[in-house]
Parts: C-alpha cells; structure tokens; sequence
C-alpha cells in the first residue's frame, strides 16, 4: 500500500479552478515535492490531503484511509505543518512543543529521539516566546512539533518560504535525515534549486501537473539542445536573441542567457552547449 | 496532563500573557459598579428653583424658606415672569415656581383655582421629570397640614432613597458577562482561524467539542470570579440588601454565562477575522443590553416596537430576575419565569452553535 | 550607467535603543544602473531602505537621494522615487486604469499629464485590453507588472523595488526583471532587494548587508573573484555564515 495515492482530484473556489484533476503517488520512506509558483494549486491539494477541505471530484488516500470517509483517522495519524508556520506567537518553544505533543497524547519525551537533531539547535532558547523568534527558527520548531508524534506521512506546506538561503539548506538536510529514517515527506516549494533534492517531483502550474518524475527522469527528458551566452549587457543581448529568427525560447539565467533553437536549425559553432537544469525544463514546459 | 487539561492551560496563558486584556475582564466590573454607583448617579440633587411671585406674601416667603431649607434644592432667586424663559434657557434654575397672585386664599381654601404653577426644563427628560418630583415632593412636605387629606400616600418601597447604585448592579453584570463570555470568546477562536493554528487543531485527534469547550472554560471561569466580586461589592460596598434566594441568583447567572458563552460560539462559527467578531459582538451583544434590556432605561417608557423586541433579549431576563432577588429579595420560585425563558433560550443557542462548528475549512 | 551619483550615502546608521539596526554603511549608486541590496531577513535592509526613501530619519550619519538630504528634505525624495512595496500596493477593486490615475493623482500629476501617460504606459505593456478589469482579477505577473508601472507613473529618477518577484514562477520572473533592464536603459535608476541569487547577477553592482553592516559591494563579477565563488548563491552563503543577527 502506497502511503499516498491521489486519483483525479479537483476543487475550485466559485469561477476558480484551483486543482484541476491531479493525479500522483508518493513512494514510502521518500520526498516528494510540489514544486510551483503561487496560484498552482498547492496549498488546496494539501488541505485536501489532510482532509481539512472535500475535493469537487477524485479521491486520495493517505495510508490506505480515505480523505472523505476516514478523515478523522487521518487527522490523528498524520503531521501537517501548514504555511505561515502556525505557531502560539505568545507561548514559549517549550510551551508550543508541550501543546502540540499533548493534542496526540504523548509526551515530549518519548519521541524526543525522533526531533533531537532539529530540537537541540532551538534548545537553548526553550523559554523564549515563539513571536521572537526568527524566521529559520520558527520553521524548525514548527517542524519539531509537527513530528512529535511520530507520524509516518508529513505534509509540509511551503516551510522554506521567507527564509534565508543558508537556512533553506540546513532544513533540506534536516528532511533528507528525517526521510532516512523512514517517513514519507510531502513538501511544496516556489524554489526550483529545492526541487532537486527531491527523490520525486511534480511540476504544477495554475492548478494542473505539467510533469512528474524524479529529477534525474525530468532533466534528461529535456529533449532540446540548450545553449548558453555570456552578456556584458544583458538587456541589449536579450533583445537581439528575441528579434533573432532562429532562436524558439531565450530567457536570462543568472549571469548568461539561455537559449533554445527553432526546429531544424543548425547551431553556430561558438555557441556554447549546455546541460539543462531543472529551472530549465520547467520553463520550457509552462510557457 | 489530559488533552483537554493542557488545552485550557493554553487558554489560560494566552489570557494571563494578555495584560491589557485581563486588566479589562476583571477589572472591568469593578470599576463599571463603582462609577455607576458613586460617580453617575440619575439622581437629582441639586434642584434650583427660581420663584416667580406677584405679591411677595408672608405665605409665600415661608414656603419659599423651607423649600430653601430642603438639602435637594437650591434657591436660584426671584423672578419676572418675562424672565422665566431666559432663565430656564440659560440654565440659571431647573424649575421654575410661579406663585398666583391669590395664593394665600387658594390655599386657604377661599378661593378656587390653582395656587401655584410649576415650569420645568425638560429637554433631558429624565432629569426634568425627577426635578419636578423633588420639587413637587418638598412643597407636599410643606404643605402637609394644609393638605394632607386630599394629596396621596406616596410610599417608595425597596428603594427608599430611591438610589440608581441599585438599579445598576444588575444591569452591570448583564453587560459584563455578555462582554467577557460573548466577545471575548468569539474572538478567541476566530484568532486560531486567522492565524492560522486552528488548521493545526482540526489535522489532529481532538474532537472539535473539545476545542469550544477548552475555549469557553477560562472564560466561565472569569465569569465566576466576576460574579462573586461583584456579589461582595454590591454587598458590603454598596449595601444591597441581597435577600433573596442566593441559590436562585448564583444558577440563572451560570444559566446567562452560558448562554452568553454561546452566543459568543454563535458568532465565531459565522466570522473569520477577528475585528468583524468585535464589530458584530458589540452591535449583537453589547448595544441590545445596553439599549433594550431595561439596564439603563425602563422597558416600559420604550417604543411598542422596542418594547416587543426586547423580549428576545436574554439580558433582559437577566436582568429582571437579579433586580427581584437583590432589591426585591424575592425566593427561588419568584423568578421561576425568568429561569425558565433563560434555559430554552441557552439550549437553543448552544445546539444552533454546535452543530454549525465546521470542522473542516470549507 | 553614468559617473553621476545618484545616491551617496556615509555612515548611515539607525538605532533603535540599544539596537543598532544599520551600522554605519557607505556606499554610492550611479545613475542609470540596476543597484542590487542584498541581505538576509533582519541584517538591516529593510530599515536601510525606509531610511532612503525618506520614511524614517537616520540615527546619524549622511544620506543624499535623487538630490535632496534624508534630514532634511525627505518629503522631496518621497516626491522624485517611485516605491514598489513587497505586497504591491494596489486596490484589488479598483480597475488598472484607476489605479493608475489614484498614483498619478497622489503624486501631483496634472490629469491631462495622468490621462496621456496611462495611453503611453497601456500600449507599452500591450495592456490596453485589460484597462477596465479589476486589479483583484488580473493574474499574479500582470498585478507585478501593474505595480512596478504604477511606482515609475510620474517617470522618476530612482525607482525602490522591495523584493517585487516573490512567488511568482520562473518565467513571469523573467519577464518582469526585462521591464527592469528596459527601464534602467531609459536612464531609470533601479534600486532592489531580492531572495533570488541568480537575480542579483542581474544588477550591475550591489551590496551585501551582515548584521548591520555593508559586508561585500561592487559587480557581481567583482564580487565572485573576490570572495572566489563561482555563483552569488555562494557569495551569500559565504558571508551569511559569519552572521551572528537573525537567521
């Protein structure tokens, strides 16, 4: 039995269709990431998958349990760490972490074990209040008390948003330990450099999957050449590229520009190939 | 700790950890008795009377003395009858006494027709009316020999100094609890909703009950706290006589707390951003009881049409029964109606609220 | 770019008590150039901002934006920047048009000057289609878009983008940092934070706030060589190590 199974689901609000008929399957013991901009969809099939909202049409389970008729099952099961990291601004670390391990009926200790690497980083500030915390703080407490209660499914709704980049990581290698340890993670992220520490990604855009796969699969089904250009001036570059018949799809990329080739046209020799990233193909396929 | 033991001990801190807050709940009806007790009074004590006379008679200047004499009025002087507009106008005397040229043989029985006239401000017409009533009370004093016979045996039971403190004890509670257990606790799970813990809560194994419930307890038991203070103040501060059934008086207010801790579940389950919870708390709750439920004015000086409505007020229930056990001084069955309109109308608020709680977030 | 300073600042600081939320930092912006201001959540960057665009005086230090002192004259430098703030600061029920006339008119923009320059800026960005839908409608670039036009409505010397790309997808991205690259080669002098490392390779210089305190500034090819790194992701990672303040 796969830990999560989503068949079809779609959900819109009013005129709005914000899920349109998304289906996918996580591994357990794996990462799998949401990977999209605001609007795609991804906090609606979270909610959904925590049955904190009924879905239009499919269904899902998650750990065999149906999200409409065994929600109450998947609510004490699962960890959820919803975005905005929902904490008690004016309780303590100590006090959010006791609150949250009693809402399950355990204690802290007892799956203490399980968030120590996390928790100890948190530890010397215990009595401070959570509102004073910063942001790479408070993703880790929120974490903390997402899993005390050992659950073996964890959705984790945009925790890396707002942070900083050395934060980001540090969290990223926190869930790879976590994932090693055997629990299924479910994460959605805008940061495509996150998708790639994924084990299994989905790409979604405006509510639909434009592709799923391991990054690896997803990079080498790129399927163009990709070439890059240094540019001194990028705008000036820019604009030559676009008016340039030959180019299909050029775009800037850090301190080059990346290009793609019309159909049938041949590369000049000085122009540098490249290996696409994963910022790469989806561009190619949200356009 | 139990589940539902470290949920209220949450509660409990966000409410202590709120300082301003808790300064209000508690300290709130505390002060609101003792300012309507001691600094706002409906009382009038300080009554001028300005005198208009034709004849400056022997009989009219004793009167005028003793009127002088009263404590509750003052002499403002004597005056033309052109002046007596201006006087009024310019708030130089609150009643105006115009004496008839005959008086003396008017009130002598000689001569028919009326002795005298009173002319009264009345553009605050609380105030005028209770003017006139001490004016009218002093000259019946005098005249007490004269007429004595003709005039009606006014007694003023229950509240012989007729002192408003009383009359506010029971309004100030109404108000408080409907504050305290209705706004307060609206807002206190509309917050989780909007911040966004209450997603937390639902993706748990706690029961939604157990959630209002957590909720409501410290309030309940604020409320508690609240009556019991207000219960020894109005006792031993402003010495209500309190003789009525205690029993009666501490059940129907646990009856009104809950019913008030429901309405407040009521508008949470309707709202999701807390300062609509004030807005709609202060309009639903605080504006009927103050307006509509006899604590300030009368019910019976109301409009038909408000007079009707205020019959689903439950403050005013309330507050009717508290008067008939703490001025009154009435038993248990005295106020057997009362409890018994406060209960259904508990009951039917309590299931309205729950069944509505949605567990989900849409 | 220009050797025209646009802004010029010298050991800027703010305190707010015992906290020194901006350490004496120096540094100057040419005009015409894509300046970037980088720094993690709560090294001082945002307070160093208000403190250009004239919303909050400084401690001490000195401080000349588009001309006019932050002591003294910052109603002047309020009326010569354009500001993009992090949430854009438009009214989701009023329509494109209409917000655009509300910021003309705030910043004293006669009507027929208002009324011309919407024409001009519809057309530009092939948006004349959408003139009468409602902000709230439009989809997350356009309403980027709309508000980085609406800060440059009154064509000012320097525009302030706080973080404008946030949760917007790669392309939309894109597309926005080239109406940035269009406005600088206008002679627009552009002033942004942002998250994104690869989007401070964008600019033609920038500066890296720690703790307070301006720890890298020049190019980014500048910077790479200096600090040995072969992106600014690692740039970042580099000094944020060292940081002691936030996260």
């Amino acid at each position: 039995m796969k830990p999560i199974e989503v068949i079809s689901l779609s959900k819109s609000y009013g005129k709005v269709e914000a899920v349109k008929s998304v289906s996918f399957e996580v591994e357990r013991g794996t990462i799998f990431g949401l990977i999209g901009p605001d609007g795609a969809g991804k906090t609606t099939i979270f909610r959904m998958l925590t049955t904190l909202l009924t879905p239009d049409s499919g269904e899902a389970r998650v750990e065999g349990m149906d999200i409409l008729k065994d929600y109450r099952a998947i609510r004490a099961h699962v960890g959820y760490m919803p975005g905005r990291f929902s904490l008690y601004q004016d309780l303590s670390i100590e006090e959010n972490l006791n609150f949250f391990a009693s809402l399950f009926q355990v204690s802290v200790e007892e799956n203490m074990h399980l968030v120590e690497p996390i928790y100890k980083q948190i530890e010397p500030f215990k009595k401070r209040r959570a509102g004073k915390l910063s942001g790479g703080m408070k993703q880790k407490l929120a974490l903390c008390c997402a899993m005390i209660h050992k659950p073996t499914v964890v959705f984790l709704d945009e925790p890396t948003t707002g942070v900083d980049a050395v934060s980001r990581s540090e969290f990223w290698d926190m869930l790879a330990q976590l994932r090693d340890s055997g629990i299924t993670i479910v994460v959605s992220t805008p940061y495509m450099d996150e998708a790639s520490r994924c084990d299994k990604i989905a790409f979604m855009k405006e509510g639909t999957i434009l592709t799923t796969g391991t990054p690896n699969e997803i990079l080498s089904a790129y399927g163009k050449r990709l070439f890059a250009m240094e540019s001194e001036n990028m705008y000036l570059s820019l604009q030559q590229l676009q008016a340039d018949e030959r180019v299909d799809l050029c775009y800037s990329f850090g301190s080059t520009i990346h290009f793609t080739l019309r159909d049938g046209v041949q590369a000049e020799k000085n122009w540098a190939e490249i290996q696409p990233q994963i910022e790469d193909c989806y561009i190619a396929l949200s356009r | 700790m139990t589940t539902f033991g470290s949920f209220v001990h949450k509660e409990t801190l966000h409410i202590l950890r709120d300082t301003r807050t808790m300064m209000i709940v508690l300290l709130m009806p505390v002060v609101l008795i003792l300012l309507f007790s001691y600094a706002i009074s409906t009382e009038v004590n300080n009554v001028r009377f300005a005198v208009v006379s034709p004849h400056y008679t022997s009989a009219v200047l004793e009167q005028v003395r003793h009127l002088e004499a009263n404590p509750n009025l003052r002499f403002a002087g004597f005056i033309e009858p052109t002046e007596i507009d201006a006087t009024l106008r310019q708030g130089k005397a609150d009643v105006v006494l115009c004496y008839s040229a005959d008086y003396d043989r008017i009130s002598a029985g000689i001569e028919q027709g009326a002795s005298m006239q009173l002319v009264a401000d009345m553009s605050n017409p609380n105030n005028g009316t209770m003017a006139t009533a001490v004016v009218q009370g002093a000259i019946l004093s005098s005249q007490a020999s004269l007429a004595a016979a003709l005039q009606p045996d006014i007694r003023i039971l229950y509240n012989p100094q007729m002192k408003s403190s009383f009359n506010f004890v029971p309004g100030v509670l109404g108000l408080v609890f409907m504050l305290i257990c209705g706004m307060m606790t609206s807002v206190s799970i509309v917050r989780e909703k909007e911040v966004g813990t209450m997603e937390i809560l639902l993706v748990s194994p706690v029961k939604p009950l157990q959630i209002i419930l957590a909720k409501m307890t410290p309030y309940f038991m604020i409320s508690c706290l609240n009556l019991t203070t207000a219960l020894l103040l109005a006792k031993y501060l402003l010495q209500l006589p309190l003789t009525g059934s205690i029993t009666a008086l501490i059940i129907i207010s646990v009856l009104f707390i809950v019913l008030a801790l429901g309405l407040g579940l009521l508008i949470s389950v309707m709202v999701s951003k807390q300062i609509v919870a004030i807005l709609i708390s202060g309009m639903l709750l605080m504006i009927p009881v103050m307006m509509l439920s006899g604590m300030m004015f009368p019910i019976e000086n109301l409009p038909h049409f408000f007079r009707e409505l205020s019959v689903i007020i439950p403050a005013r229930w309330y507050i009717a029964a508290l008067r008939k056990l703490m001025i009154q001084g009435l038993p248990f069955l005295g106020v057997w109606k009362e409890m018994l309109i406060i209960s259904v109308m508990t009951l039917g608020i309590l299931s309205i609220s729950l069944k509505r709680f949605n567990d989900r977030l849409a | 770019m220009t050797d025209e300073k646009i802004i010029s600042v010298r050991e800027l600081t703010k305190q707010f008590g015992d906290f020194t939320a901006v350490d004496h930092i120096s540094f100057d912006v040419y005009k015409g150039e894509i300046f970037g201001f980088l720094g993690a959540n709560g090294a001082g960057k945002t307070t160093a901002m208000r403190m250009l665009c004239g919303l909050s005086y400084p401690t001490s230090g000195s401080g000349v934006v588009a001309g006019f002192d932050v002591y003294r004259q910052a109603e002047q430098i309020k009326r010569h920047i354009g500001y993009m703030p992090q949430k854009f600061a438009l009214y989701e029920d009023l329509t494109v048009a209409e917000n655009m006339e509300l910021y003309g008119g705030i910043y004293g923009m006669s009507r027929k000057v208002i009324r011309d320059r919407i024409d001009e800026l519809l057309a530009k960005l092939d948006f004349e289609s959408e003139r009468n839908t409602l902000t709230g409608e439009l989809p997350l670039g356009w309403k980027q878009k709309l508000s980085f036009t609406v800060a440059s409505i009154h064509k000012p010397d320097i525009i302030f983008l706080d973080e404008p790309t946030g949760g917007v997808d790669p392309l939309t991205r894109r597309k926005f940092w080239e109406l940035i690259f269009e406005t600088a080669y206008e002679g627009t002098t552009v002033f942004v934070t942002t998250h994104y490392m690869d989007e401070a390779e964008y600019c033609n210089r920038l500066s890296m706030m720690v703790d307070g305190r301006i720890k890298a500034l020049g190019s980014p090819k500048q910077l790479k060589e200096q600090f040995n790194a072969p992106d600014m992701d690692m740039v970042f990672r580099i000094l944020a190590r060292g940081a002691k303040r936030g996260d």
